[in-house]
């Protein structure tokens, strides 16, 4: 795979009165053509920002952005115009025309771009034909819902065939099924179109659900950087930590004694492999917490099980899940 | 109770009102409206921040707002003579309610562009609208309802305007009504004349509110 679009030490800081405020530090980022990139971390971590200077919206203080090997800042408006043809963008608050029927909408960019008439029309139902939304060509966005007006700014970022498809926290408006459905979607688009994906989020759900590899932005720096399930399994740092564990602190509460967390991949899921331990090993566990989800296709899980005291059980139990090939961890009060 | 001739002269006193209004409304959206956009799109926060000709722009705009109308209709009449090559007469008081309008719509206008969501804008941008093409296909559209309010308000303050240029020789009902009430003290030509004037406000004012939601796609 090559590279679509890479960050070489970004830097941005906003003037607020005298004093600088640096939203972004040091960010050093390659996102390869074809994929879903998940970029995650807390609000005012500095996520939103970095978007922005994916499509200069925000320009960078210090540092550079290449899309395709070109340099955002060498462009000079019009060619920097022409690119953003090829990156486009949805956002939280969907932005649509609101004087604009949903068809011309659709349109809106295909006239920027100066596509004959005819031409705009027809591609503009297709793509309304693709979110599913072709019976509402005609009608105003106040007249749709939160899960509509999100497909047809979709619709509308694809009129111009994009390469790359910034999402700024785009599922966060809407409820849990229409999140679902507008991320299936998203999904469709990154394999049937091939559009490279970046999406920004504060919620793991949504890395979970259609990213291949995910940055972690933790006070203005990314924390963390790698595939989906490894970080899901393994976060190295605590911003990481943090966001796999959302409610770690609030339920969770391990006393002293020892606790192991287990990661589960698609197939040993399907097994019972606690029961088995359990009589297998003859040891008394407790289970603390567990959630199974489904990643890119395949079920994973995890699970906090909490030991007795005895050094002898733990070691019995930590054998018996390694020669299953599961991942183990001893976790120590993580909260 | 009127006899023909006064008669004549309130429907000719009408007709010119009508007539000074409609024409300097016209002549100041031409002015009025490019100079809101500037002022808009200048703004430090705007879409081409020019900070020096945003703050040169509002200073003459506050300027010329704050001179009173009736001064501005006097100081003006040099000009006034250039343009029109009379003083007096309704074509001739288009030129100072036309100076004293467009500042005033400049900054009707200004507010109504600024209602439009910086979210959209952004949206906009990000497609890769020029500069041009932001203004009128997104902030002059997206904020068509406000700007229609906007034009009844000018249009009703202008023939305000109008009626003070009677001073002056300037024509229309607000001409009669200062010659026959004001200085012959013909109470009852001057209660119609003012009559007929709050007629044409009201409906005015009713039409740009008609338009303004009819042409208004925001609601559910």
């Amino acid at each position: 795979m090559s590279t679509i679009i890479r960050l070489e030490h970004l830097k941005k800081d906003y003037a607020v009165g005298k004093d600088a405020i640096t939203a972004l530090n040091d960010i050093n980022l390659e996102i390869e053509a074809g994929e879903v990139f998940g970029i995650i971390g807390a609000s005012g971590a500095g996520k939103s920002t970095l978007v922005r200077c994916l499509n200069f919206l925000e320009k960078p203080t210090e540092g550079h952005v290449y899309f395709e090997d070109r340099d955002l800042a060498k462009l000079n408006t019009k060619e920097l115009n022409v690119a953003r043809q090829s990156i486009s963008m949805i956002f939280q608050q969907f932005n649509l025309l609101m004087q604009r029927s949903v068809l011309r909408n659709v349109m809106f960019p295909m006239e920027i771009a100066r596509v004959p008439k005819e031409e705009r029309k027809k591609r503009a139902m297709e793509l309304l034909e693709l979110v599913g939304l072709s019976d509402k060509a005609k009608v105003y966005p106040a007249q749709l819902s939160g899960g509509q007006k999100q497909r047809v700014a979709i619709a509308r970022a694809l009129a111009n065939n994009p390469k790359v498809l910034l999402c700024d926290e785009a599922t966060s408006a809407l409820d849990p099924t229409t999140t679902r459905e507008v991320l299936e979607l998203l999904k469709n688009i990154n394999q049937k179109l091939g559009i490279t994906i970046v999406i920004i989020t504060h919620e793991m759900m949504v890395i979970e659900s259609i990213c291949n590899r995910v940055a972690i932005i933790a006070d203005s720096r990314i924390a963390e950087i790698g595939p989906v399930k490894e970080i899901f399994a393994r976060p190295s740092t605590e911003a990481g930590r943090k966001l796999v564990y959302p409610d770690g602190d609030r339920n969770i509460h391990f006393g002293s004694r020892r606790c192991i967390r287990i990661v589960f991949d698609g197939r040993s899921s399907f097994e019972p492999v606690i029961a088995n331990m359990i009589l297998d090993c003859k040891v008394p566990v407790n289970i603390i917490y567990a959630n199974t989800k489904n990643i890119n296709g395949t079920a994973t899980g995890e699970m906090v099980l909490q030991l007795s005291d005895d050094e002898k059980d733990y070691e019995k139990v930590f054998a018996y899940l390694k020669a299953r090939n599961l991942t183990v961890e001893e976790v120590r009060n993580y909260v | 109770m009127f006899d023909k001739i006064i008669i004549n002269m309130i429907v000719e006193g009408f007709w010119d009102s009508i007539y000074m209004t409609l024409v300097s409304t016209v002549f100041a959206y031409l002015i009025g409206l490019p100079l809101g956009i500037i002022l808009v799109v200048t703004d430090k926060d705007g879409v081409k921040p020019m900070v020096w000709l945003n703050r040169g722009l509002g200073v003459i705009i506050n300027i010329l707002r704050s001179v009173p109308f009736l001064i501005l209709l006097i100081t003006i009449i040099p000009f006034t003579r250039w343009v029109t090559g009379t003083s007096i007469g309704t074509t001739a008081t288009i030129v100072p309610l036309v100076v004293a309008a467009a500042p005033f719509i400049a900054r009707v206008v200004e507010s109504s562009l600024k209602e439009v969501d910086k979210g959209v804008i952004e949206a906009a941008q990000s497609m890769g609208t020029s500069t041009f093409q932001l203004i009128y296909k997104v902030l002059l559209p997206e904020s068509l309802p406000s700007l229609v309010v906007g034009a009844a308000l000018a249009v009703t303050t202008i023939l305000s305007y109008s009626a003070l240029a009677g001073f002056t020789g300037g024509g229309g009902l607000g001409d009669i009504a200062i010659r026959y009430g004001y200085n012959r003290y013909q109470t009852d030509i001057m209660l119609v004349t003012v009559a007929l004037l709050v007629v044409i406000v009201q409906v005015l004012q009713e039409a740009g509110m008609k338009l303004a939601k009819v042409c208004d796609k925001r609601r559910r």
